[in-house]
């Protein structure tokens, strides 16, 4: 049987000459990530990102107040318990501003892994009833977090204003950080958003592991805490480079953070190509799976 | 260029069942994504793709077997089979939505696929939004769902309601919409699935009638439909499709025949093989009823509409000489008495020679036939009764057995889609042409 199928696709297709030819047949192993199939379908991905965003908020009482709600209240409550109690060190600058700081990257990245994890399951009605790109599923789920991440944003610069922080030049690397956060997000979403088609556990698994990374992340506090050598491994956490970064980028004071960017930037890399091929290889049993 | 658009060749999709049931830790996902890169590796070494659902000792059904046929540009085919014949797993791999096992298959041209109405619609998002995300999801590019907006907001007829979130909608009014859109998607090959029955009478009509356009203008069409007169209306060819293989492909009216003859299930009978426990007393009890057709052997539950149905009951007869008389009576899927019948000479066609005559113990068969082009379609269900003559009913038993009457189409030359009625009898008709007018205009057409 199988032969005879391998067979079978080793055929020519007869028409092939036509641009718009769909061949069918049965793939094996590892394929190719098609980004060009993904580029023609980028208006439903804008779409899907744009459906993402426009439903978020709605029917709540205070709306897109929420994107600012969760990572300034979490400041609060950090500024309180380890700023002022546990009088953890902050690397010279106001504990408000560097816990803040951090929490924006941070809220980005676990709500992209969560909205990108979860977004097969949560779409399921979709990939079971029309063909494209699966790809644009994750994909979009990770965008629609940028939103908030906006609003939020204003907040750190009226708290910068208020303690009187000017940025240095180091701010035009921010756009960098903002990518590799996404990148991370969405490195790890695709491996779980896999999984997630078959073993719905990994559902309950997202809450536990956005909360232990959170405390594995120097959000609450520095890495200078972490012993000079040992700082390049810590980067193998991909968020303690973005968050570092971050603060280094914003807020001027800070060290620049050194390898320990390069060791996250690396380990996003490898985790994002991974995940994609992992993604596309699973795909083809996604609508029979999920 | 070749005419052909769509080329199947030996497609087969085989399910591994009890998948999901089986219970799998976290540590096995672990193993699984390390293992499977690792699998991946040793397969490309040794040179041969081997993949892990390759257990050959799993439980597998084939959903699709050897599937081949080609259609055509421009042509309109019918893809028939019951319920789990493959025909959805079909359209699906033809989609791209799920690959085959084994086989091959091309579409030459722009495709679409409608396997469902209103995918991907969100309660919160308004009419207007849902049109360009639904859109932009059945593949239409921005600039196409821009230019056909508004027909498709006029065609849905929610033109007061098009800036309200969808939940708002009645159920009628997002289905309209839902096909609106559907309607509006304008590929070269079209593939749908079931798509056809949406909304009320009214809307239904109108949606066949866009199907029809659809149809003549020139595009190819694969359609999956349980509505046989569809079926014969839009379809120049049908393909039966029984168990994963075709098996038969031709002519609509042929393979709706010879699909009609293979649906016959278990159903079409209800027996009691034990009289001990069958309904009745101890005058008479029932064995069994069935509904047979001529042309077809044994009961079935799914009858031609074309044809005489007959509804046997097999009684016993246990008091020597009792004077019996059998009826029946017959409703429709709502529960709604059609007719009640029975072999008193006075009130059947033929004359019964064992009405009200005293039985001898033993088994007895009573038939009575409904003629054909009587009933409409659709499901009836059959009470049975047993009585001792002139009128005292000793076995009365409701719902006994239903059965499905199925339209193949002959009656339906010039219309489609749902017939008023609960019985479609074919009725003598005379027009006379009485006076020329002078006003013959004004009186309208």
């Amino acid at each position: 049987m199988r032969s005879q199928g391998r067979a079978i696709a080793a055929e020519p297709p007869a028409a092939g000459a036509l641009a718009s030819t769909i061949v069918i047949r049965p793939s094996r192993g590892w394929v190719a990530l098609r980004l060009r199939e993904l580029w023609e379908y980028r208006e439903l991905f804008y779409f899907l990102a744009w459906r993402d965003i426009k439903v978020r908020y709605k029917q709540t009482a205070l709306g897109a107040a929420w994107a600012i709600i969760q990572p300034f209240f979490t400041m609060v409550v950090f500024s309180i318990f380890f700023g002022q109690l546990a009088k953890i060190p902050s690397d010279g600058l106001p504990y408000p501003v560097f816990a803040y700081c951090a929490l924006l990257p941070w809220h980005l990245f676990a709500y992209a892994l969560n909205e990108s994890a979860n977004s097969m399951v949560a779409n399921q009605q979709l990939i079971k009833k029309v063909y494209f790109p699966r790809l644009i599923v994750p994909l979009a789920g990770v965008l629609a977090g940028l939103a908030d991440f906006g609003i939020a944003f204003a907040v750190l610069l009226l708290l910068m204003l208020y303690y009187g922080i000017v940025p240095t030049v180091a701010i035009v690397t921010l756009p960098l950080f903002l990518l590799l956060a996404i990148a991370a997000a969405l490195a790890v979403g695709l491996w779980l958003s896999t999984l997630n088609v078959q073993y719905r556990d990994v559902r309950y698994v997202i809450p536990f592991l956005t909360q232990f990374w959170l405390f594995a992340t120097p959000v609450a506090y520095p890495s200078s805490l972490v012993p000079e050598p040992w700082r390049p491994l810590y980067g193998l956490n991909p968020m303690a480079g973005v968050v570092e970064g971050f603060r280094w980028a914003l807020l001027g004071k800070a060290e620049w953070p050194g390898p320990m960017i390069f060791v996250s930037a690396a380990m996003v890399a490898a985790l994002l190509v991974s995940g994609l091929f992992y993604f596309r290889r699973m795909e083809r049993t996604f609508a029979d799976v999920v | 260029m070749s005419d052909v658009a769509i080329r199947v060749d030996r497609l087969s999709k085989r399910y591994r069942i009890g998948r999901a049931e089986r219970y799998k830790t976290l540590r096995d996902t672990v193993v699984e994504g390390v293992m499977a890169p690792l699998r991946a590796l040793g397969a490309a070494l040794n040179g041969h793709g081997r993949t892990p659902d390759d257990g050959e000792s799993d439980q597998h059904i084939w959903a699709l077997r050897g599937v081949s046929f080609e259609v055509r540009r421009g042509e309109v085919v019918g893809i028939i089979g019951r319920n789990g014949a493959g025909k959805s797993t079909l359209l699906k791999i033809l989609s791209r939505i799920t690959e085959p096992t084994e086989g091959y298959a091309e579409i030459l041209g722009r495709v679409g696929s409608l396997l469902e109405v209103g995918t991907g619609f969100h309660p919160e998002l308004s009419g207007r939004e849902n049109i360009f995300l639904n859109g932009a999801i059945l593949g239409m590019k921005r600039a196409e769902i821009e230019r056909t907006f508004d027909e498709i907001v006029a065609f849905a007829e929610v033109e007061k309601f098009v800036d309200t979130p969808v939940k708002h909608y009645s159920t009628g009014m997002q289905m309209r919409l839902a096909f609106a859109v559907a309607a509006h998607v304008d590929p070269e090959i079209l593939l749908i699935d079931e798509v056809l029955a949406v909304g009320d009478a009214g809307f239904q009509k109108k949606c066949l009638g866009k199907m029809g356009d659809i149809a003549r203008r020139g595009r190819t069409v694969l359609v999956v439909s349980h509505n046989m007169p569809s079926i014969v209306n839009l379809c120049q060819r049908a393909i039966l499709l029984e168990a994963g293989e075709v098996l038969r492909d031709g002519a609509p009216p042929e393979v709706i025949q010879q699909y009609l003859g293979t649906i016959r299930s278990a159903g079409g009978e209800a027996m009691w093989a034990d009289p001990s426990r069958a309904p009745g007393n101890d005058i008479a009890r029932l064995h069994a009823v069935r509904i047979l057709q001529e042309g077809c052997e044994g009961p079935i539950a799914d009858v031609d509409i074309a044809k005489d149905v007959l509804v046997q009951i097999a009684y016993w007869n246990l008091r020597e000489g009792a004077e019996l008389y059998a009826s029946i009576w017959l409703r429709d899927q709502m529960g709604t008495p059609v007719l009640a019948s029975g072999n008193a000479t006075s009130v059947s066609l033929t004359h019964d020679p064992w009405y009200g005559r005293p039985h001898p113990r033993g088994l007895f068969h009573s038939v009575c036939r409904i003629p054909g082009n009587f009933l409409n379609e659709g499901l009836y269900s059959i009470a049975a009764i047993l009585g001792t003559a002139p009128s005292t009913t000793q076995v009365l038993q409701d719902y006994v057995l239903s059965f499905h009457v199925h339209d193949t189409g002959e009656m339906r030359k010039e219309f489609f889609g749902g017939w008023l009625g609960t019985v479609r009898p074919r009725l003598a008709w005379h027009t006379e042409f009485v006076e020329p007018a002078a006003h013959a205009a004004e009186r309208g057409q």
